[in-house]
């Protein structure tokens, strides 16, 4: 859902901050504290305001309130780009909802401070472990503030028939490998890669593997710890980025090209056989298949992870993503909203959530409930990830990731350093 | 606020005329007083609400540095304007607002003085070219915004039309270049809005009795000399008006430049209004937001004013010595 977040902007974050005032008004309305006897009722705010998910959720609010009928689940869906200016205006004021959409992390670190993020972590020890280290990114300080309900991977898409057609008989696992793909790719008149600058996060992608590849877990946990990224593998990954850059892998005019909207997007490329791949989230099938009038392409996609970096510090298996998950306020009925969170985490949901095609199930219990193959090789991928990184602009403060990704995206512009984006970064995260 | 004065007049003028009886002195004063507050305190309730008070919640927002958690501790006085005047992404913002305002002047409002004077005359299908004219006007920003970005892919439908006419080599990545992204936006912004200016211009230009143009060909005037000294002087409040309304308008460019490109690449078509958005509110910086609202707020007040005071002070002038007297 992260790609529909990012992406449809727009209008709505301008009037929903216009309107902060008007906006915080409809809050939590539960009426008792304890479960007991007494009935609750849950404002759920989630941001599944169209499709299939949308159901979903209908549906389990539903199952649950029939399971508990002292409980109602009042679903209130908005879209996703609203959450960014809503929350903090309901975290501000005295009547925040009950749950809310949590993406974790630095952001959900930004949000604890309120004092209205319920301390999950009692009613969630007894079975978060089922969801491995991926419900690590809902904790701050080692208290479990959110809970997953679906989980992201980052890696490329590729279209196995024209890596067949230029000559390609396996993905590259090492960036030697990818090199040379490359280069076949264009001798065989294929546009490599495609990327959609104009979107700004799909180049964040690209640094931050970079990254992940040339830092160790322990760099990698200490810089985001500390909003630094002083330690001299981030720039080894801006050099890294800026040699493979100059092979001009990229589609021509790509700071111009949008990630999502259109076939002339990065993904509409892919998926109309215009570029042979594009490192992209898990949701990319997703996005693709209303691109293209291309019956056979799920059978064309293939995945494989970011390739090795010769002499980096970081795993090949780490892997970068994120996740959906959901977080209660301290107003809400704190055991009914944990045991509720965890009924979303249950097998028989998680199996409709990924049946919604919005991402990796958050308990692998469900994952044979992926149908796509190539879905199944992220999750494998996922699930065997000794560390996630979360996005770089979603693990730090706000304000910081929002300039990382500027920076980045300056970069790829040709308007910054690999030093460069490195200062910005560090200077924004004194300053916050 | 005119017509209620010549109002009163009337009736302080009545009431000294008649004999002073009591009752009938007071009614209509207290008649006038009800009403007053009867059909004013509605909208101004609603401008005080929603235009004041957020003016003076944002300039007080704009003293902190606040994330919008919590309550705002954190005063930091002129800090966040120092930093947002300071910072040359946000100078170049500024910089963009100003070519999009200079271009809309010398080539935006030429353009849409012609096509008036031409839609004007007695040609054939005059209707039907009005609506074409006006046509994108009433299209929403977010739908031309995705329009336009579809529109100037590479190898997309602008660049395969200039293929088909001759003008290849005049193709050029319209949204990717940095130094051309800016002039892209400026013809997209055109292209909605013009239509708008053109009504505007028509509208001017039908107020104008023939009579003069007539009178003025009797004497032997030239139809470019009719034009130049007899129709654009009395199409000048029109003119001004359009001036106003453009500038201000480039002041305040947002949704079109946003879907397009966001203010990319590298902030190559930012405006202010992107800039508030992308450092303010996306940030999570909703002190440093407000801050660069407020600025943004006092160059379009400041502009108004001066322009009003120096610019439109004739034309309304007249409009009030003729509603007063």
């Amino acid at each position: 859902m992260r790609s529909i977040r990012k992406h449809a902007a727009i209008t709505l974050a301008a009037t929903a901050a216009l309107t902060l005032a008007a906006c915080s008004s409809s809050g939590s309305s539960a009426t008792s504290s304890s479960t007991g006897n007494k009935h609750v009722t849950l404002t759920w705010w989630n941001n599944a305001t169209t499709g299939y998910l949308r159901t979903v959720w209908t549906q389990a609010a539903a199952a649950y309130h029939t399971a508990h009928p002292n409980v109602t689940i009042k679903s209130e869906p908005f879209q996703n780009e609203a959450f960014t200016t809503k929350v903090p205006a309901a975290l501000a004021g005295s009547n925040p909802p009950d749950i809310y959409q949590q993406w974790g992390s630095g952001q959900e670190a930004t949000q604890v401070p309120s004092g209205k993020l319920t301390d999950l972590t009692p009613y969630t020890s007894s079975w978060i472990g089922q969801l491995g280290v991926a419900a690590n990114a809902w904790q701050v300080d080692g208290k479990q503030y959110g809970v997953p309900y679906d989980l992201h991977t980052v890696g490329f898409w590729y279209r196995k028939d024209l890596f067949t057609k230029a000559g390609i008989t396996s993905p590259p696992t090492t960036m030697t490998e990818l090199n040379a793909d490359i280069a076949k790719l264009k001798t065989a008149n294929i546009t490599p890669i495609g990327v959609g600058s104009k979107d700004r996060w799909p180049d964040a992608f690209w640094w931050e593997y970079f990254a992940v590849r040339e830092c160790s877990t322990a760099t990698l946990k200490a810089a985001i710890k500390a909003d630094n990224l002083s330690a001299p593998c981030f720039v080894k990954a801006g050099n890294d980025l800026k040699a493979f850059m100059a092979t001009n892998p990229f589609q021509k005019g790509f700071l111009g090209t949008p990630a999502q909207l259109g076939a002339g997007s990065s993904a509409g490329m892919v998926a109309n056989g215009k570029a042979a791949m594009e490192l992209q989230g898990d949701w990319d099938p997703g996005t693709m298949t209303p691109l293209t009038a291309n019956k056979n392409l799920n059978a064309q996609l293939g995945w494989f992870p970011f390739p090795a970096v010769a002499g980096g510090a970081g795993s090949p298996t780490t892997a970068l993503g994120g996740g959906d998950g959901f977080t209660c306020t301290t107003g809400a009925a704190e055991p009914a909203c944990a045991d509720f969170l965890k009924y979303l985490d249950t097998p028989a949901v998680q199996t409709k959530v990924v049946a919604a095609n919005v991402g990796l199930p958050a308990n692998p219990a469900a994952a044979s409930a992926l149908t796509l193959p190539a879905m199944q090789s992220v999750q494998q991928y996922n699930q065997a990830a000794p560390f996630i990184q979360v996005y770089f602009d979603i693990a730090m403060p706000t304000n910081v990731g929002q300039t990382l990704d500027t920076a980045i995206a300056n970069f790829f512009a040709g308007q910054a350093t690999p030093q460069s984006i490195i200062t910005t970064v560090n200077q924004a995260a004194k300053t916050q | 606020m005119s017509d209620t004065r010549s109002v009163t007049a009337t009736a302080e003028d009545a009431v000294a005329v008649t004999p002073p009886i009591r009752p009938a002195r007071r009614s209509p004063a207290l008649r006038r007083r009800l009403e007053l507050t009867v059909l004013l305190t509605p909208p101004l309730l609603l401008f005080i609400g929603f235009v004041l008070l957020p003016i003076g919640i944002a300039a007080y927002y704009g003293l902190y540095k606040w994330t919008g958690f919590g309550p705002l501790t954190n005063f930091a006085g002129l800090a966040n304007y120092k930093i947002a005047l300071t910072d040359p992404a946000f100078q170049q913002a500024i910089l963009h607002n100003v070519i999009i305002a200079v271009l809309s002047l010398v080539i935006q409002i030429p353009i849409s003085i012609a096509v008036a004077l031409l839609l004007n005359r007695g040609i054939r299908g005059r209707s039907v070219l009005r609506l074409l004219v006006f046509a994108p006007y009433v299209l929403s920003q977010a739908i031309t915004g995705v329009m336009w970005l579809l529109i100037l892919q590479p190898g997309g439908f602008a660049d395969q039309l200039m293929q088909a006419v001759g003008l290849g080599s005049f193709v050029q990545l319209w949204l990717a270049n940095l130094n051309i992204v800016l002039y892209t936006m400026f013809v997209v912004l055109t292209w909605q809005f013009i239509g708008f200016g053109i009504i505007l211009l028509v509208a001017g230009l039908q107020g104008i009795p023939v009579e003069l143009g007539e009178a003025a060909a009797l004497d032997g005037a030239s139809g470019w000399q009719t034009t130049r000294r007899i129709t654009l002087p009395l199409l000048g409040p029109t003119i001004r008006i359009l001036i106003f309304l453009s500038i201000v308008g480039s002041l305040q460019v947002f949704d079109v430049v946003w879907i397009m490109t966001g203010g990319g690449p590298a902030g190559a078509s930012s405006t202010m209004a992107t800039y508030l958005i992308q450092s303010g509110f996306r940030s999570y910086e909703f002190g440093y937001g407000s801050a660069v609202a407020v600025i943004m707020f006092i160059v379009c007040f400041v502009f108004a004013l001066v322009y009003q005071r120096f610019v439109l002070r004739r034309d309304t002038r007249g409009a009030l010595t003729r509603a007063v007297g």
